[in-house]
Order: structure tokens, then sequence, then C-alpha cells
């Protein structure tokens, strides 16, 4: 191919648009000559020789006539040992390298490694020579913190080579050649350590994409219980701001069952990824006693960087999980938000004066969004073994109404809904995943039938709540009014979760299953109750020795302790079984 | 290089078009007309065309008018010489002192290097009691007050500005109505603090594409003066006006509005300003509080709407008062935990019952008999509001916090509060 160049002729804003000499290809990645420095930027649309670029730096600047280099790649990461504990901006630039170069600021144009070209890694031959092999075979290993990091075929090789050299075991670079591949008609390719892969396109090195069955544990109740994750599996937060959608992906990063969790910090605060930066080196992964951050890969392009690069934050994202996929791991992407992605979207349609959708949304984002999340899912590899990435994404909707272009499009896609609610977050009840309009389609850790019945609970205690504002309490039958503290109670006790508390924060399944039997106790009883003050003290009483129970460690004698003391509060209220609970009961007695 | 053009081809509302070369995106331009000399800025290069916003105005601007380049983007001095000094929008003086010219640096500059940044950590302590105890204010927050106009929220802006302990005020005025700037300039002056303040003031009746300069010039000096180590509180009053001045824009360049006319681009504009509130590590800080006009009484509004996603929190005020329910401080978790060992739960527990109490005035709005239960709370939510959620109350912390426990003790027994028993043990007042 020939060099193409080009000539900047038009700015407005960190769109340029560009006269072109040369082949260029949509998404190619071109650089803006600007003094001493070249700002990268991404071909967007091409109509003759003029080309529209999105620049992802300040625009400031830039002039007619400015010289613009095309590279012939797409926007790509890289991939390789070493991604894991790093911190990186939308484009794969590392954040604390670029400050030791930079100090305090981002300054444009200075693009730096992505993965430590003198590190050595303990490389580990596992494919003989002469074996055939093709993309994404393993060809050997290299320790990566405690994860056995497999060195792969690049995904780009199509077809079948034959192994024709292959290095003994020792320390190498990335950059090292371990093998030799000849491919049928006798071409020799070297590879090492890391290849690039575009990010934009889905990897699919894998025989096989599987249903998204098995539950993925956040130890936060009300998903777990109610409105499970499947690894493999999608879901959305939507929420108006302030009503938990941060916090919430915050304690999932830590507290979720997964080998690896990439979190992408797109389009929102960048005070909130300094907590995660600065606390997660500190933490222990209660399940491998190492640090959490060697589990971690984070993706910061937060709302004051440049848009262009904010949009291609969650495809940087999305790629580097469907590499660690790849090695057979369960890999947990968390995007927050990803209506900013959206926007940035929107932004750049408007500079190129497409026909705008409804809100300004270009028509395409339904499809964008799908694509998005489709590269999620449980795949088998060649050799039999099984990884997942799980996808979540925040929504931002304008006005804190679900009904928007990019919820909308969203739940059209996710297998579970985790819709936050602005009463329920002024209220103080966290998480403010509200439980009567929230859904999920995954199976969860707690037996069906009874998480079923609580629904139940909930969705009566509501309707009583509802008529009482119209009948008043003196209204309203004894009966109604126990079950509504009923749903009251399993409101104050189990759905919230206190974030904050040491021991509350993250509730193993065990847990959740042991105690929701004494809840369903609570909800089967038929108490023995004269009047509605009564009614209330008693759950009064009860809540509060939940909430003791809730803050005392899982099978400490505090927790056994206040166990016994909650059943002979209930052996002396309860004086039968509801109806509708029976059955239920009988089968719980022979389950034990 | 300075170049000079006498033609210009277009004037649509604030916006002119010359055909021009050699000029940067960005780059600053003199318009000289009959009624004085005004900045321009590039916001659009098209082929030879080149489209600058006049930060007077389009208003008497005529199509032989001259425009002179100036080669480089928008500037601020920068000195010590700032402080006790009051500007207008474009950075001219407006007290009458001389105008600086040393120093210059560039506003609107690159976005800090999260890496750069540390976890905020130190609370500002401001007497109010919906503040300190509820939503406590931390160093570097970035946090708007929301309301309506008529609410007093210039002279609660004032008055945390005064109590708070910081280095230096920068008062950006976007819109600001005469009498609220002498308001601003003479509570600082009697609370002694005007020495260490800086005014860049855009007055209501100043040309309304100047106010645009007033975040990204207020924001630069902070951020020089952070840098030297100092904490640095903005204000910013009122954000709403700008996010009008930029809708403005946008609709005479034909943008395409992505709700109710303001562009799409609000949010990242909004942001790129707010997020310059920063704790450095290893220098100063910028906090910085802004006012939200609310039109029409309404969060859902695009423009605090838009800042409530980008701020961390925000302060609802409503009726004189600052509101428990949709005001929010996203960073009192990160010093409320060294406070004291009840702050957490009184907060919490406080809310949830002032929630219940106004779930009974409801009930008795609507004529039901008020339970036993109801009774306690209609008592309590009074107490609440009068002690607590006043604005007139100026105690610590620590004295808001007895004051909870001695409020709930009065109107509850110990069960009905939610808080745990370890915490009653310790804290619930003994009668005498
Ligand atoms: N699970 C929780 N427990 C306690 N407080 C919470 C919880 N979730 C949210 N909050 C409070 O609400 C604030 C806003 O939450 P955040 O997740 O940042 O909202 P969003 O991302 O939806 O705008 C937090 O700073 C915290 O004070
Ligand atoms: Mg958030």
């Amino acid at each position: 191919m020939t060099e193409a160049t080009g000539k900047v002729v038009g700015v407005n804003g960190n769109m340029i648009s560009v006269d072109v000499a040369g082949n260029i290809a949509l998404n190619e990645v071109g650089y803006v000559r600007l003094g001493d420095s070249r700002l990268k930027a991404e071909v967007i649309r091409i109509r003759g020789s003029r080309a529209e670029l999105q620049v992802f730096e300040m625009t400031r600047g830039i002039g007619i006539g400015d010289e613009v280099e095309f590279s012939h790649e797409l926007l790509a990461v890289q991939l390789g040992p070493g991604l894991l504990g790093k911190v990186y901006d939308g484009l794969q630039n590392p954040l604390p390298e670029l400050a030791e170069k930079c100090g305090f600021f981002l300054d444009r144009g200075v693009y730096l490694d992505p993965l430590p070209r003198a590190q050595k890694w303990e490389f580990t031959p596992k494919a003989a020579k002469n074996t055939r092999v093709s993309a994404g075979d393993t060809i050997g290993t290299v320790p990566e913190g405690i994860f056995e990091h497999r060195i792969m075929v690049p995904f780009f090789l199509p077809g079948e080579y034959t192994v024709a050299s292959i290095v003994e075991k020792g320390a190498y670079s990335i950059t090292d050649t371990v093998a030799e591949l000849v491919s049928p008609d006798g071409t020799t390719i070297p590879v090492t350590m890391v290849f690039e892969w575009p990010v934009k396109r889905p990897i699919t090195a894998y025989t096989n994409r599987r249903r998204p069955t098995e539950p993925m544990i956040t130890k936060v109740r009300l998903i777990d219980t109610f409105f499970p994750v499947a690894l493999g599996g999608t879901y959305c937060i939507p929420g108006p701001f302030g009503a938990g959608k941060t916090v919430l992906q915050q304690i999932t990063s830590r507290h979720a069952e997964v080998d690896i969790v990439i979190v992408a910090a797109c389009g929102e605060r960048a005070g909130e990824v300094v907590e995660t930066l600065v606390e997660f080196p500190e933490l222990t992964d209660p399940r491998t006693g190492r640090s959490l951050m060697e589990r971690t890969v984070i993706i910061c392009n937060t709302s004051s960087m440049p848009v262009a690069a904010r949009e291609a934050s969650v495809y940087t994202a999305v790629t580097i999980a469907e590499y660690y996929r790849q090695m057979g791991l369960n890999v947990l992407l968390l995007a927050d938000s990803t209506s900013r992605w959206a926007q940035a979207m929107r932004e750049m349609s408007g500079r190129l004066e497409e026909i705008p959708g409804e809100e300004a949304f270009p028509a395409y984002l339904e499809s964008v969004i799908a694509g998005f999340y489709e590269r999620a899912g449980v795949v088998e590899l060649r050799d039999g073994s099984v990884g997942s990435v799980t996808i979540g994404g925040t929504v931002s909707p304008a006005g804190g109404n679900f009904e928007e272009p990019v919820t909308q499009a969203t739940l059209k896609v996710v297998g579970a809904f985790h819709g936050l609610s602005r009463e329920r977050s002024d209220a103080r009840k966290y998480p403010a995943i509200h439980p009567l309009d929230s859904w999920s389609k995954y199976p969860g850790a707690v037996e069906p039938e009874l998480t079923e019945y609580a629904r139940k609970v909930l969705f009566n205690g509501n309707e009583v709540g509802q008529m009482m504002k119209v009948v008043g309490e003196e209204g309203t039958s004894l009966d109604d009014f126990v079950g509504y503290l009923k749903s009251e109670f399993l409101d104050a006790i189990y759905l919230q979760q206190n974030s904050f508390d040491p021991v509350d924060a993250a509730v193993p399944t065990e847990r959740q299953r042991h105690v929701f039997k004494l809840i369903f106790r609570v909800f089967s009883g038929r108490f023995k109750l004269a009047t509605k003050d009564e009614a209330r003290t008693l759950f009064n009483e009860l809540q509060l020795k939940f909430r003791d129970w809730n803050g005392a460690e899982w099978n400490s004698d505090d927790f056994s302790r206040i166990e016994t003391d909650i059943n002979a509060a209930l052996d002396a209220s309860i004086e039968g079984i509801e109806h509708d609970a029976e059955s239920l009961v009988a089968q719980t007695r022979k389950a034990e | 290089m300075r170049k000079v053009y006498n033609k210009i081809e277009e004037i649509s509302g604030n916006v002119i078009t010359v055909a021009a070369d050699g000029i940067r995106y960005g780059d600053l331009a003199v318009v000289t007309s009959r009624y004085g000399e005004s900045l321009a800025e590039v916001i659009r290069l098209s082929g030879e065309k080149v489209s600058l916003q006049v930060f007077s105005g389009g208003r008497g601007v005529s199509t032989g008018d001259e425009v002179r380049f100036l080669g480089h983007p928008m500037q601020v001095s920068f000195s010590d010489n700032l402080l006790g000094r009051i500007f207008d929008g474009g950075g001219r003086p407006r007290d009458g002192g001389p105008a600086l010219h040393e120093d210059l640096i560039e506003i609107g500059g690159p976005s800090v290097n999260p890496s750069k940044r540390i976890i905020p950590r130190n609370m500002i302590r401001t007497g109010i009691p919906m503040i300190d105890l509820f939503n406590t204010l931390v160093e570097s927050q970035k946090l708007p007050i929301f309301s309506v106009s008529g609410e007093p929220y210039n002279p609660l802006l004032a008055r945390i500005a005064m109590q708070a302990e910081v280095d230096i005020i920068v008062l950006g005025g976007i819109g600001l109505k005469y009498d609220d700037y002498l308001y601003f300039r003479e509570t600082l002056e009697s609370g002694g603090a005007l020495s260490r303040t800086i005014f860049f003031v855009h007055t209501a009746s100043d040309p309304i594409v100047e106010s645009l300069l007033v975040p990204d010039i207020s924001l630069a000096v902070a951020e020089k003066f952070a840098l030297q180590g100092k904490r640095v509180l903005v204000l910013l009053t009122d954000m709403t006006n700008f996010a009008d001045a930029m809708k403005e824009i946008a609709i005479t360049m034909e943008q395409v509005p992505s709700n109710r006319g303001y562009p799409g681009d609000l949010y990242s504009q909004l942001a790129s300003r707010y997020e310059k509130a920063v704790d450095f590590n290893g220098a100063g800080s910028i906090t910085i509080l802004g006012a939200t006009t609310m039109p029409g009484d309404d969060v859902t509004h695009p423009v605090p709407d838009n800042t409530g996603y980008i701020t961390e929190g925000q302060y609802y005020l409503r009726n004189g008062r600052i509101e428990p329910f949709g005001s929010l401080s996203r960073l009192k978790q990160l010093v409320n935990d060294s406070t004291r060992l009840d702050h957490r739960a009184i907060m919490d527990g406080m809310i949830k019952l002032y929630a219940a109490y106004k779930e009974s005035l409801e009930k008795k709005s609507m004529g039901f008999r008020m339970s036993e239960w109801d009774s306690k709370l209609l008592a309590y939510g009074e107490i609440f509001e009068r002690e607590m959620m006043d604005l007139s109350v100026n105690i610590p912390l620590e004295r808001a916090l007895d004051r909870g426990w001695e409020i709930l003790s009065e109107c509850f027994e110990p069960a009905e509060t939610g808080l745990r028993t370890e915490l009653i043990k310790e804290f619930w007042p003994t009668k005498e």
C-alpha cells in the first residue's frame, strides 16, 4: 500500500476534516502533526478524498494545512502479560508512567508503551515442535501474579500452522521471539508474547458459546438472592445521579467471585477512580490472599479527558476482558457509565451532521449498544476449558427517566436489570435497587420457591401500603397490616445492606441461604397479636435483632447467640403457619 | 504573528465569520467596531472560513470592522498581585486598579492525571448541621447548590466561604446581580477575607458571551495557586447562566440540540470545569462550590441534571433550608468514619425517621387518624426541622451529634430508632 498523507482543511471541536492523498481505511489511526508532537486520531468517515477524523486530544492550536500521517493500523490494544494491575487511559496509555514523565497534567501527544518492554517473564513452553496450532492455541505460559498467563497463537492468524521452533524454558521479555510458526504455504511467522488486536472487533478464537447459567456471586443480597447475574451474562444498572450506581459497582469490583475484574471508568468522575486506584493495592482478595489490584485492570477515561478516547475506552476494556477469557478465566467488566460512551457517539454524530434520532442520539445507537453487550458470554475454548466475560454497565438517564434511548436500547439486550430508584436512595435505602421493578433472567443463589414467596410478600406489602394511603391505618385489617410489616421487615434487614459496614458489605451465599431460612420463618408465621401497635412493636424488635445479626461476623459466637435469641423470640410469638406457606414449610422441613 | 482582516463575511448572533489563513483553533482575535474593542475566540475552522465567538456580542459589529488575530489562545495574568483584586469576565480590572499583563498563563488547560490525585480526607467545617452532620463537605469537593431563584444561595455560599479554612478564595460571578456582587464584597471585607480573595465578576448587564470565560479564568488561576501548595476555594455563581450562554452559541452555530435546546456536549463542557476540583498529590487543592438555579424548580432540567451527574453531590436549597432529600455529599464517607463513632449511624438513622415523618405528615393531611407511632414521628419531625434544618443554627458537628441523640431520646424508645444496640448502649442519653 502507498503511504497515505493528508492536510487539515477544517476543525470543529474534536473533529477535523482532512484532504487525503492515498488509500485509508475506516477506523484507521492517523496522527496530526502539531509542532513537535503528534496527536492521535481515528478515521470516522470517508467521502471521496475527504476524511473526517476524531482527535483523541484537545484540538486547540490545530490549523488549516497541518499535516496528517496515516498508520494503516486500526485502533488497537496490545495484549500480553503485564496487563493486570495496570491503570490505563481509554487508549491504553499507562497513567502512572505518564505522570512520571509529564507530571500533574495529561500532556497531549505523549504515548507510552502499554506493557513494560524490559520486564522478563518466566516462560514455560507448552506446544511441542511440529504440533499443529491455530489462533488462540497455547504455545507456552508465564506466571502473572496468581494466574497462568497463556501465551497464545495471535488471534489474527488465519488457518493452521506448524510449530517450527519453540524456545527453552527461561526468562524472556515480551518482544523476544518465543516460537516460530510455519504456514501451509511455507511462510515463517515469529511469535512473541505480545500482539495487537483492533478494539472494535470481538475476539472469537473459541469453539463454542454456552448459555450463561452459573451465578456470578456479588455478595450483595438483593442481587444474589433476587436479581442474580450469571457468569458470562450481562446486566445494567440505570439510575438517576446519586442513586448509588458507582458505589454498587465499586463493591462489586471488590467482592465479586470472579478471576479478573476490568474497571472501565468511562466519562465519570476522576475522584471515584482514585479511590479504587489507591485502595485496591492495600486490600486483600479473600479468595487468593493477594492484593485486589493483582486481579484488576483499570481503564480510566474520566469526564474531563478527551471525549473521543472515551468512546474508545469501553472497547479497550472489553478487548482486554476477552483476551483473559481466552485463558479460561472468568472476567467481569464493569463500565461506568455507558451513557457517557453513548454521549461521546452523539457528540461525534452531531459534528458529522448525521440525521439525529431520538434526543439527538445517532440512529445506530441500538445496534452499537447491542454489539457491545454481545461481546459478553461463556465460551468453550479449543482445549476444552471454559472462560467467561460478564458485562455490567451503569446507565445515567437524563432526568432519571428510564424512557430514554440509552436505557431502552440497553434493556433490550441485557439479562438482568437492576433499576435504582430515587425514592429509595433519598430514604437512604441502599442499595437502591427497586425490588418490584427490577428483573433477572438468570438463576440465583437461594431456593427459587423461597424467593418467589418473598416476592409475594413484597408485592402484597406494597399493595397494602398503597391502600393504606387511601383508607389509612384504621381502615386496614390487622392481617393486612402484619403483611405490610413483613414486607417492610424484609426490606429493612435483607434488601438493604450497608456497604460501608465491614461485615454487612459482603455477604457470602451460604450466609444468604442461612439467613433467608430464618426470614422465611418470620414470613410464614402467624403471630399472636391483638393490636397494630403490638404488631409494630414486635416487628421493630425483630428488626433490631436481625440488624444486630447482620453486623455479626459469619459463624462467630455472636452470630449464633443472636440467632438463638431470634429463634426464642419467634417461638414465643408465632402461633401457627400462614396458609399459603404450609406446603413450602413442609417442603423445607423435609429438605432438612 | 498578527494578522489583520477587514472583511467580515457573516454575522449571526454573537458569531462572526471571516476569511483568513494561518489561523489556529482556539486562537484569540480583537474585533474593533465603532462601539469599541472586543476579544473573540476561534470556534470553527472550515477551509479558509474562520468562525469566532465575539465576547462582547455581535450587536453593532459591521462587515467592514477590523479583526486582528493575536496568534495565541486566551490568557490571564497570574501572580500574587491578583489577590484582593476585582476583574470582569474577560480579566479586565473592575476595581480601578492597574491592568495586569505579566506572567500570562493559558486558560482551559489539560486535565489532571488521575494518578496524581489523592483521596480527599479533610472535612471542611461549616457549623451548619445539615452539612457537617448529614452531608459533610470535604476539601477538593465539587458541589453545587441547587435552588430556585430567590433562595438565599449566595448568602449561603458567602457563609461557607467565610467559615471554611482555606488560603485563597476565587469568586467567579456569572450573570451575577450587581447587588449580589456588592453583597459578596462586603461580606468578605467585613470578615477580613478580601485580601485573600480574587474576583472575576461577570454581571447580569455584561455581554453574555463574556460569561463563558469566567469558569476557565477562575479555575486557571486557582490551579496555579493550588500547584503552589495553596488550598483554594472557588465559588461559581450561577452556572446555569454559563450553560445558557453555551446554548446560545450552539444554536447560532446550528448544532443539533440534544435536550431542550442545550448542546449534546453540555455534560462534557460542564465536566471539564468541575473536574478541575482536585487534591494534588504533593501540592494544594481546589474546592468548587457552585450555584445552579433550577428553572421551574425542576431537577430534571438539563442543567441541574447534567450537573448532578458530574459534581460530588449537591445541596438542595428550598424554603431557606437545606433539604435532606435530594441533598447529598458523595465524599462524606471519606471523612465521617473518623469524626465520631456515632456519626454515620445518627446521619442515616435521623434521615430515615425524617422520611417516615414525611409519610405521617401526608397521612395527616389526608385526614387519617394518627396512630401512636405517627404522633411520635410528627413531634420528631418538627423538632428536627427546627433544630437541625434551620439555617440559623450554627453549632459544631459534635454538638449537633449530641443534640441528635437528645432529640431521639425525647421522641422515641431506643428500639424504634433502628440504631444498633451497641451504639444505643454507648450514646443513649440517660434520663436524670
Ligand atoms: N450501598 C450504599 N451504602 C451507603 N451509601 C451509599 C450506597 N450507595 C450509594 N450511597 C451514597 O450515595 C452516594 C452516591 O452514590 P453513587 O454510587 O456515587 O451514585 P451514582 O453513581 O448513582 O451517581 C454515595 O457517595 C454514598 O454516600
Ligand atoms: Mg456514578
